[in-house]
């Protein structure tokens, strides 16, 4: 297992050389620059100011002194915000993200994986009905119109909560359920699909042949194969999510990761688009090594190869 | 097991039974001030930033020469206590006065001044706002690094506390200059401590390295979080100073700042969402404010393509347009149809120019144009930055031409930056855009039509108006001005490079404990004169 | 290694399979009918699709045809969904949303289907070095910054429905192919695929006739949640000015410009969302029903 990390490791480094030089060379052709704005500024300042973060070198030469400095883990200063730098603007909203991603994720688990495998057992039964309707819902009301709804019910009219903001423990709750639903619909599909294609394996019917308990038959056999779809799907989810979701940030107003992987792309603000792509990918390569290793301990006949 | 139980218990009691006491009943009692502001600052540094949020930040931290009165805008002392003004107009002399103090307790004197003005216009900053400056005599050359020696710009200190400042021409909007931001001074030593003076990137700004000489000072700066500054002990005028503190709430979604508002968090909002409009104005009128605003919502028109090439054509596409309707059932926010494009009583000056709404008339016009009723006349399309309130008055606009001339058109919308590009490069037929004024005066809105005008973008070009724009600015006689730029004006709407829609208007919520609070047309409010007051019970 | 007599049963069952061949759609087909919930969600959706296509021709109001006196009314005789800000029919505009939405939703979904499959059975049944390969191509695709993407597609062609569609394929089939990739490398090592490779049957037969198969719930389950993420994406991409043009509707726009008056005007929020809703329970069921019916070992039980 161990040389398997150390591969993947030494994978991840070529995948993520290509992504920054994609994203490099994408960013800078794309239409609209940086320091474009409604008022237009005097052509020579325009020209300082693109001096000043070296746009005015040649592309080569820009993109070989980014990779130099990217290589000390250095992102530069950010275009848009003057005084600081991509790396303390990462450094200061990831942990928010983190912490909102984490318990998004445990909500979508804990309501997502019981109400896909307790929908699983009798399939086309009212206990398989509520919980698959409910999640139908979920899917339906997509963060957007979710979030707003909450804020409505349990901010504006119980006062339960702060319509918004990021000050108090309970500020964090309608935003996680926000989030957290929306994954654990998917979840709960995802689940119950995985879980009936198990149920229909011979392995399954020869364990039931064989006389072991339901219960046995589904915690000790089909769980195990029946989860994998769930796996490959919460890899990248996790990814997203601890890297925070735009629009859930902007209805709660919470100062995470997630608005700046749009925000830097609409500013143009390279040095941005490039140190959350960067960070991004890091962590999409992480978690799919995880999802992969747990993909082995899943199924024990698959070995790290 | 037995204590958390306790504190769970304690918990729901206090937020289930009985009304917790919001942020704002809060801050009525201790005097803090919650402000909505839009979006989070891109720095403090007055020579560096460009926006509105900024604005508001800074105007709390520093304090300019001049300041402007929030009822009437009329200038009043602020880093200096008077001032004179040479007879021919063009020369300044402000005196300072003597008991103002950095936050760090420095006197704030005239080379404060002085090396502020010199880093604003220091090439190497490359600061965007740099032009506010241009008035002075040499500050343009010096800027674009024509003029190396500083001392040949027209600043000058007399003594201490005596600053002179030398204009190109009699500019009667000077003062109200002094307001902005790109005049205000900072503390080089501070500066000069946290990173190079005359480049980006300096970290003095942080709050734990801030340097200021306005009534407030940078307590906390988190991001997209909350900004909150606390009063001065340093601040000259400190004794009518109530707000203990400020706290600026970088608020992006007009709809999150509303209801924010409503469950009583903030104080001020700096907008309101459009379908929240008709709601406040029926239940709750007296939370609601809607103020003009020195500022024009139009649509520009590229005059280097055919068919828009044609005069008549652009003529009758704006006298088809009912922008009554557009102000009445769309925005519904007290914006004024415009027919013209500088806002009205700008500075005393209304234009007498109109673009009438007169759908006969356009017919005919674009008859003359060779296409009557509407026919041979191409696809015109109408390019808008994404947003919703751009959508329904395009689609508004759309359907009126349609309407009343019979043409088609398209509506194309594109990502800012993509919006921005395609305006600058003069990649559209006719695109939507907003002006807003940067002081109080016709020049700020009819000086960039010039020809080849970095905010132009239109490619239209008339020698007669250059003409005008820049006798304007000799002109001595603030009589005979007004009357230049009426000619001008006529000028520019009987060519309609630009189709005025309507003008601005600022609309915002505000809680009725805010007291000082003016309605002005630069939407200028000194904190200094603002104070909480909780309504008796 | 599984017991001798079980591998000559997984044998048996492969060979069957192979010999069925055609009646295997009718067997699908004949249970498909039997699934009352199944066929009402599928005769919904054509029902649906109908409408909205033939919008134009029942004699509804036009979609764009505005009267800003009127502004935002509730439902009425006159206006049986009500009318949105600038007075217009707000059933028209759902139907004609419904073309963009439905087609959108349905073809981006299968271009998306159509290349995640491929892409991660072939992973998932390569293995090794070929399969390290391909899911790092997928890490990279991931990673990239989508909106710049979409900027630059912008660019480089013309705005069209097609382009459209290829921009959403591009995003959407990569988890597909993670989910894919995920199951077919565990049934890779089952018994008896390792039989049916053992008997010495082609490759593309087993990955077509044994493998994709045993994975179609997923792929079914999958797709039916792709199609909403699909639907909302359009509303982004009109947002970057890639989606339909104002004043065109699309279910996606019609939810986010809705939810924004949800206390004002709930109605345009409330009946679009409710057509989104309705079409995504169908489809779940239909979706479902298929599954059910495709499934060979179903019939079985």
């Amino acid at each position: 297992m161990l040389r398997f990390i150390l591969r993947r490791i030494l994978q991840a480094i070529p995948v993520l050389i290509i992504i920054a030089t994609l994203t490099f060379f994408m960013v800078r052709l794309a239409p609209g620059k940086p320091f474009d704005a409604e008022k237009a500024t005097t052509p020579e300042i325009r020209a300082r100011l693109e001096a000043h973060y070296g746009l005015d070198k040649p592309l080569l030469q820009q993109y070989f002194s980014y990779m130099g400095n990217l290589v000390k883990g250095d992102f530069g200063p950010s275009f848009k915000y003057a005084n600081r730098s991509v790396n303390e603007l990462i450094a200061a909203s990831f942990p928010v993200s983190l912490e909102l991603g984490a318990y998004a994720m445990c909500i979508a688990l804990m309501l997502g994986l019981l109400a896909g495998v307790i929908a699983s057992l009798k399939p086309n039964s009212p206990t398989d009905y509520v919980p698959m309707s409910m999640a139908m819902v979920g899917i339906c009301l997509p963060t957007f119109v979710m979030g707003p709804l909450l804020i409505l019910v349990f901010g504006l009219t119980l006062g339960w909560f702060n319509t918004s903001g990021w000050f108090f423990p309970s500020d964090r709750v309608l935003p996680a359920l926000t989030l957290g639903g929306y994954y654990a619909a998917y979840t709960a599909r995802l689940a119950r699909g995985g879980m009936l294609e198990i149920m229909h394996q011979d392995f399954i019917r020869t364990a039931r042949a064989k006389g072991a308990s339901e219960k046995r038959v589904v915690l000790r056999h089909a769980l195990k194969g029946g989860l994998l779809p769930v796996v490959s799907f919460i890899g990248p989810a996790i990814a997203g999510l601890v890297s925070g979701s735009f629009v859930v940030e902007m209805i709660f107003q919470i100062p995470g990761l997630g608005r700046y992987f749009v925000t830097s792309a609409l500013n143009r603000d390279y040095a941005m688009v490039m140190g959350t792509v960067i960070f991004f990918a890091v962590l999409i390569l992480v978690m799919n090594l995880i999802v992969d290793i747990v993909l082995v301990w899943l199924n024990p006949k698959l070995r790290f190869d | 097991m037995k204590q958390l139980l306790l504190i769970a218990i304690a918990m729901l009691a206090i937020t289930g039974c009985g009304k917790r006491e919001t942020r704002v009943e809060q801050g009525n009692r201790d005097q803090i001030l919650h402000l909505g502001n839009g979006t989070e600052p891109q720095d403090l540094d007055p020579h560096i930033v460009t926006g509105v949020p900024e604005h508001h930040l800074i105007t709390a931290l520093l304090e300019g020469l001049v300041g402007l009165d929030p009822k009437d805008l009329r200038p009043v002392p602020g880093g200096a206590e008077r001032w004179e003004t040479s007879a021919d107009g063009t020369v300044y002399t402000f005196y300072l006065r003597k008991n103002a103090k950095w936050s760090n307790g420095d006197p704030v004197t005239a080379h404060d001044f002085l090396n502020s003005f010199k880093r604003i216009l220091t090439p190497s900053l490359a600061s965007e706002y740099a032009y506010m400056l241009y008035v002075a005599k040499n500050a343009e050359a010096y800027n674009t690094g024509k003029l190396a020696d500083f001392s040949e710009v027209g600043f000058k200190v007399l003594d201490d506390h005596t600053l002179q400042v030398q204009l190109n021409n009699p500019t009667p909007y000077f003062l109200s200059l002094l307001n902005h931001y790109s005049w205000y001074p900072v503390h080089l030593p501070t500066v000069e401590k946290h990173g190079p003076v005359h480049e980006r990137g300096n970290r003095w700004t942080r709050p734990e390295n801030f340097v200021g000489n306005g009534p407030f000072i940078l307590d906390k700066w988190r991001e997209n979080q909350i900004i909150i500054v606390k009063k001065s002990p340093t601040y000259w005028n400190a004794d009518i100073v109530r707000l203990k503190e400020i706290h600026f709430y970088p608020i992006d979604s007009d709809d999150t700042e509303e209801r924010a508002f409503r469950s009583g968090q903030l104080h001020v909002t700096q907008t309101v969402p459009l379908p929240k409009i008709d709601v406040y104005k029926r239940e709750k009128p007296d939370l609601l404010r809607i103020y003009t605003y020195l500022g024009c919502y139009y649509y520009r028109v590229n005059v280097t393509k055919p068919p828009l090439d044609n005069k008549e054509v652009r003529r009758a596409l704006a006298m088809a347009i009912d922008r009554e309707n557009i102000v009445k059932h769309i925005t519904k926010a007290g914006q004024i149809p415009a027919h013209h494009f500088t806002p009205p009583g700008t500075a005393g000056y209304t234009a007498e120019a109109r673009i009438p709404m007169d759908v006969d008339a356009a017919k005919k016009l674009l008859a003359e144009a060779g296409y009557p009723d509407g026919k041979g006349l191409p696809t015109i399309e109408i390019l808008y930055n994404t947003s919703e309130g751009h959508k329904v008055i395009a689609e508004a606009i759309q359907q009126m031409w349609k309407k009343n001339l019979n043409i088609d058109v398209q509506l194309v919308n594109q990502e800012w930056k993509v919006y921005l590009d395609s305006q600058k490069q003069l990649n559209y037929q006719i695109c939507r855009a907003g002006w807003i004024g940067d002081y109080p005066d016709p020049n700020s809105f009819l000086d960039m039509w010039l020809t080849g005008g970095g905010n132009n973008q239109t490619g239209w070009s008339n020698s007669e108006y250059d003409q005008l724009i820049r006798e304007a600015s000799r002109a001595a006689d603030p009589q005979k001005r007004m009357e230049i730029f009426q000619k001008a004006e006529a000028i520019l709407l009987d060519e309609a490079p630009v189709i005025p829609i309507y003008f601005y208007t600022r609309n915002f919520l505000i809680q009725p404990s805010v007291k000082g609070w003016h309605p002005n047309i630069l939407d200028h409010h000194p904190y200094q004169h603002v104070h909480l007051e909780a309504a008796k019970k | 290694m599984p017991e001798a007599p079980e591998l000559e049963k997984y044998a048996a069952h492969a060979m069957e399979d192979i010999e069925q061949g055609t009646s295997l759609w009718r067997d699908a087909w004949h249970r498909l009918q039997k699934n009352k919930l199944a066929l009402f969600g599928g005769g919904f959706i054509l029902l649906l699709a109908l409408a909205c296509f033939l919008s134009p021709f029942l004699g509804i109001q036009s979609y764009e045809e505005q009267n800003l006196t009127l502004g935002a009314t509730p439902p009425s005789a006159e206006h049986w969904l009500g009318t949105d800000l600038l007075g217009r029919d707000l059933m028209a505009r759902i139907l004609y949303g419904g073309r963009i939405s439905l087609s959108v939703g349905l073809a981006a979904t299968a271009v998306s289907l159509l290349i995640g499959v491929i892409y991660g059975t072939l992973a998932g049944f390569l293995g090794g070095k070929t399969d390290a390969l391909m899911m790092r191509f997928v890490d990279i695709l991931y990673a990239l910054p989508f909106t710049i993407l979409v900027i630059l597609l912008m660019v480089i062609f013309e705005r069209s429905l097609l382009l459209l569609f290829m921009a959403i394929g591009a995003v959407e089939w990569l988890t597909m192919a993670r989910i894919v990739r995920g199951q077919v490398l565990t049934l890779r090592r089952q018994e008896f695929i390792e039989a049916a490779e053992a008997l010495g049957l082609r490759k593309r037969r087993i990955v077509f006739r044994h493998l994709i198969p045993n994975v179609l719930g997923v792929i079914i389950v999958y797709a039916t949640l792709t199609v909403p993420s699909v639907m909302l994406l359009e509303a982004f991409l009109s947002f970057l000015g890639f989606g339909v043009q104002a004043p065109m509707s699309s279910w996606g726009t019609l939810i986010n410009d809705g939810a924004k008056a949800m206390e004002e005007y709930p109605w345009l929020l409330l009946f679009p969302a409710s057509f989104f809703s309705l079409t995504l329970f169908s489809l779940n069921f239909f979706g479902d029903g298929l599954r059910d019916a495709l499934d060979p070992r179903a019939s079985k039980d």
